[in-house]
């Protein structure tokens, strides 16, 4: 059985997020990037998978510019048994991100592909389920459970109304809520042979994908800061104000 | 309780990535490509836990990487003018610059960028550099220094192994090289288990504080240096301010304070904030914003608090050992020539032993013994202070005598015997208190590990320290992490909000009862600093 992660680099959750003077984007100088954190929850599914012994080898896959073979690297340290990065300078969108996650499912003969449900930097949650679309095969959103058997996967959903369970026949697309698990910390010794583990690339025009965005970024513009509140001397004060803004009636 | 621990072996192992412990790194692969060399970095990135000012003097770096200049780091903008004020509430008056404090062919730099710059180089050199890995404690086997312990991770609260625990490794190195910068907490039991200090003064600190803010358009001079002195400071408390003008609309402001200070009431965060206020520094931050924000403890103690530099196994270099040279306010510089003298000591000898030697004949000792009197002649106050800098300085440091230094837990005088001096102004500039500005700090601890700020004794916080000190941690802390509440039962009991710590080590330090101690907690946890 054949395993792909998504692995997509993002910056640092802990990072404060500075947007650029000019509204064109945010300020990646000098910032902390890192595996988006639901990626690493996917990534560790699959090891999870691999260890209770389903034969299983697990394929990293990144879309980027050459230096995201750091997180790659990561990955493998975590436990990955080779990576690939599809290389590129461009922004990568929803769309073509499914797109060349689609050849990459095909080229590798996957029986299953895990994503995070959606990436911290342009929360966009569209990946999983446009790839699952393009490749006709079922999908497995939010998952906060997964079993495997045979040749099918039960998966515990996160919805609105509380946990669904459904069963869907690999292949198959996965994407993984924040309850699925905790990821591994990456030991020492596992990074020294992650450096030796296979991280190919491929030059993203190779693939054969369109690639044109589909979409255009207007501007960026950070929150509106929250105005202070004030004290106000005692209950009455207090009601009269509430009236006032007409939050009492 | 039995647990399995990975050993990594190394020809040499360095604890910290600052610039001490990178340049020993670079340098001695330079020297020795065949040598394996790791570098363990607490911090979640190399240059994550980095605080300076920082005005640096390149010759060092050039002796290391001649071609620095050709991908400068992030931050790096040439010094052009210095001016050197005093303060005081309402004014300001220009002082002649002393000697020490010229900046001409200096650059102002971000030192965590520098750092994180510094660290790539030494991977492609062949350094296994280990960010979020803490070195936890040293190794110690028949009384030598065999290596260190790593920090381990997914610990519970209670200190039982978690779901995901995962044991730190053991890395043994024939030398070890402690670069953990001031009040490093391997270094620190190193130099009680050795008694390093047995012959010097107890070192002394400061707390420095620093943001990064972008201003209005217009009003930023790139390289422009202006260190003041006076006002929010009462005389008897050593320090003073820093204000660097970058590129891009940016300027770093700061304030150093001497954790000699006397009244425990003391809040260098607030010293910190009434100087931004002044209407001076208030014009040129008013309508800007912060980028970003930290503190860190500074070593103040010079040559004569500078503890033995080499144990069996193990070397002390940089700020771990104390190089700081504080009339020059700069230690950059130092920390990088002590990690190449180091590293050209180690690849000749392949040992510690001889390396203390070597440094006290060396061009920093000299430079250090020069200014040696400099810093403790302002326990004399301010003005008797700038007497004897002024007389030291013309001098050359040569005059016969070198004044002794005092441990700072034990300058802090009792509640009521100090008259409060604090002359404060309303003040108006971000952030309005501490968790405001931790917030720029990017700090962060998982929750469920234990906590690494240990006191020993948590009776005597709401008795004899509250009746004798009024709990100076609640006060000197940058981050709020020590805070006295209410325990239920009307009375009052120490909270200890780890995950706020900046990792500045003021607590381990000031604690009048020297019950702190601070400890490294998991790896990659504390503060995500970002051009600082």
């Amino acid at each position: 059985m054949k395993i792909l992660v998504g692995i997509k680099r993002v910056v640092d959750f802990n990072v404060r997020i500075q947007v650029k003077k000019d509204g064109s984007g945010v300020e990646l100088g000098g910032v902390k990037l890192a595996i988006n954190p639901f990626d690493e929850i996917a990534l560790e599914e699959a090891l999870r998978i691999r260890e209770k012994g389903g034969q299983a080898e697990v394929i990293a896959v990144s879309i980027g510019p050459s230096d995201v073979q750091q997180q790659l690297r990561t990955a493998l340290a975590m436990g990955a048994d080779r990576a690939v990065l599809v290389e590129t300078a461009d922004a990568v969108q929803p769309l073509m991100a499914a797109r060349i996650l689609l050849e990459m499912a095909k080229r590798e003969n996957a029986d299953l592909v895990i994503l995070g449900k959606q990436a911290i930097d342009d929360d966009c949650n569209q990946t999983g389920q446009m790839l699952a679309a393009l490749w006709d095969r079922p999908q497995a959103t939010f998952a906060s459970a997964v079993e495997l058997k045979d040749k099918t996967l039960k998966v515990t959903r996160e919805v609105d109304a509380g946990l669904e369970v459904i069963e869907v026949d690999l292949p198959a697309v996965l994407t993984t809520d924040l309850r699925l698990n905790t990821p591994r910390f990456v030991k020492m010794p596992d990074i020294m042979k992650a450096k030796s583990k296979p991280l190919a690339t491929v030059k993203l025009a190779e693939l054969n994908v369109a690639a044109a965005p589909a979409l255009e970024a207007v501007s960026y513009a950070a929150p509106v800061p929250r105005k202070g509140g004030h004290k106000v001397a005692d209950v009455q004060a207090l009601i009269k104000e509430l009236h006032d803004r007409g939050v009492l009636s | 309780m039995d647990i399995q621990r990975d050993v990594m072996s190394y020809d040499y192992a360095v604890v910290g990535a600052g610039p001490a412990g990178l340049a020993f790194a670079i340098r001695l692969k330079q020297l020795n490509p065949e040598k394996t060399v790791c570098i363990l970095e607490k911090g979640s990135q190399v240059g994550a836990h980095i605080l300076s000012g920082c005005v640096m003097e390149p010759a060092a770096l050039d002796a290391l990487l001649p071609d620095w200049r050709k991908t400068p780091p992030e931050i790096c903008v040439p010094a052009v003018k210095d001016e050197f004020v005093f303060l005081t509430k309402t004014d300001r008056f220009k002082l002649p610059t002393p000697p020490q404090m010229h900046n001409r062919g200096n650059f102002i730099i971000s030192l965590g960028s520098l750092c994180a710059w510094l660290g790539t180089q030494a991977e492609a050199l062949g350094i296994d550099v280990f960010p979020g890995f803490s070195a936890a404690a040293p190794l110690i086997e028949g009384g030598k220094v065999i290596g260190v312990r790593c920090g381990d991770m997914g610990m519970n609260k209670d200190g039982t192994p978690g779901p995901n625990f995962a044991a730190g490794a053991d890395i043994h190195a024939s030398v070890t090289v402690l670069a953990e910068g001031c009040r490093g907490s391997v270094s620190k039991k190193l130099i009680t288990e050795f008694r390093l200090d047995a012959d010097c003064s107890p070192q002394t600190y400061g707390i420095g504080l620093k943001e990064l803010w972008r201003v209005p358009a217009g009003r930023v001079k790139p390289g422009f240096i202006q260190h003041s002195l006076g006002w929010p400071l009462d005389s008897k408390t050593y320090g003073g301010s820093f204000l660097y003008h970058l590129d891009q609309d940016r300027v770093y402001v700061g304030f150093v304070a001497g954790l000699d200070y006397e009244d425990p009431e003391f809040k260098p965060f607030e010293a910190f904030q009434q100087f931004k206020n002044h209407p001076s520094v208030k014009a040129l931050l008013e309508g800007g914003e912060i980028l970003s924000a930290g503190a860190r403890t500074i070593i103040e103690g010079g040559i004569q608090s500078l503890p033995k530099l080499e144990m069996p196994g193990a070397l002390l270099i940089g700020d771990a050992a104390g190089t700081l040279n504080v009339p020059k306010i700069k230690g950059v510089h130092m920390a990088i020539r002590c990690g190449i003298l180091a590293a050209e000591h180690v690849a000749e000898s392949g040992v510690a032993e001889g390396f203390d030697a070597r440094w006290r004949t060396s061009d920093s000792a000299k430079e250090l013994r020069k200014v040696r009197n400099i810093r403790p002649g302002f326990h004399w106050g301010l003005w008797l202070g700038f007497i004897n800098a002024a007389v030291e300085t013309v001098s050359f440091g040569l005059l016969p005598w070198t004044l002794k230094n005092h441990a700072d837990w034990s300058s802090l005088k009792k509640k009521g015997q100090t008259e409060s001096h604090t002359d404060y102004i309303e003040r108006t500039l971000p952030p309005r208190d501490r968790l405001a500005s931790v917030y720029f700090a990017a700090t962060a601890h998982d929750e469920h590990q234990p906590v690494h700020l240990k006191v020993s004794d948590t009776n005597i916080c709401a008795t004899k320290c509250a009746e004798e000190f009024n709990n100076p941690c609640t006060h000197f802390c940058p981050a709020n992490v020590y805070e006295m509440v209410d325990d239920g039962a009307n009375k009052k009991r120490l909270q200890i909000n780890a995950a706020n710590c900046v990792h500045c080590k003021a607590c381990d330090i000031k604690d009048p009862y020297e019950i702190i101690t601070w400890t490294t907690p998991e790896g990659g946890s504390g503060p995500n600093y970002q051009n600082l």
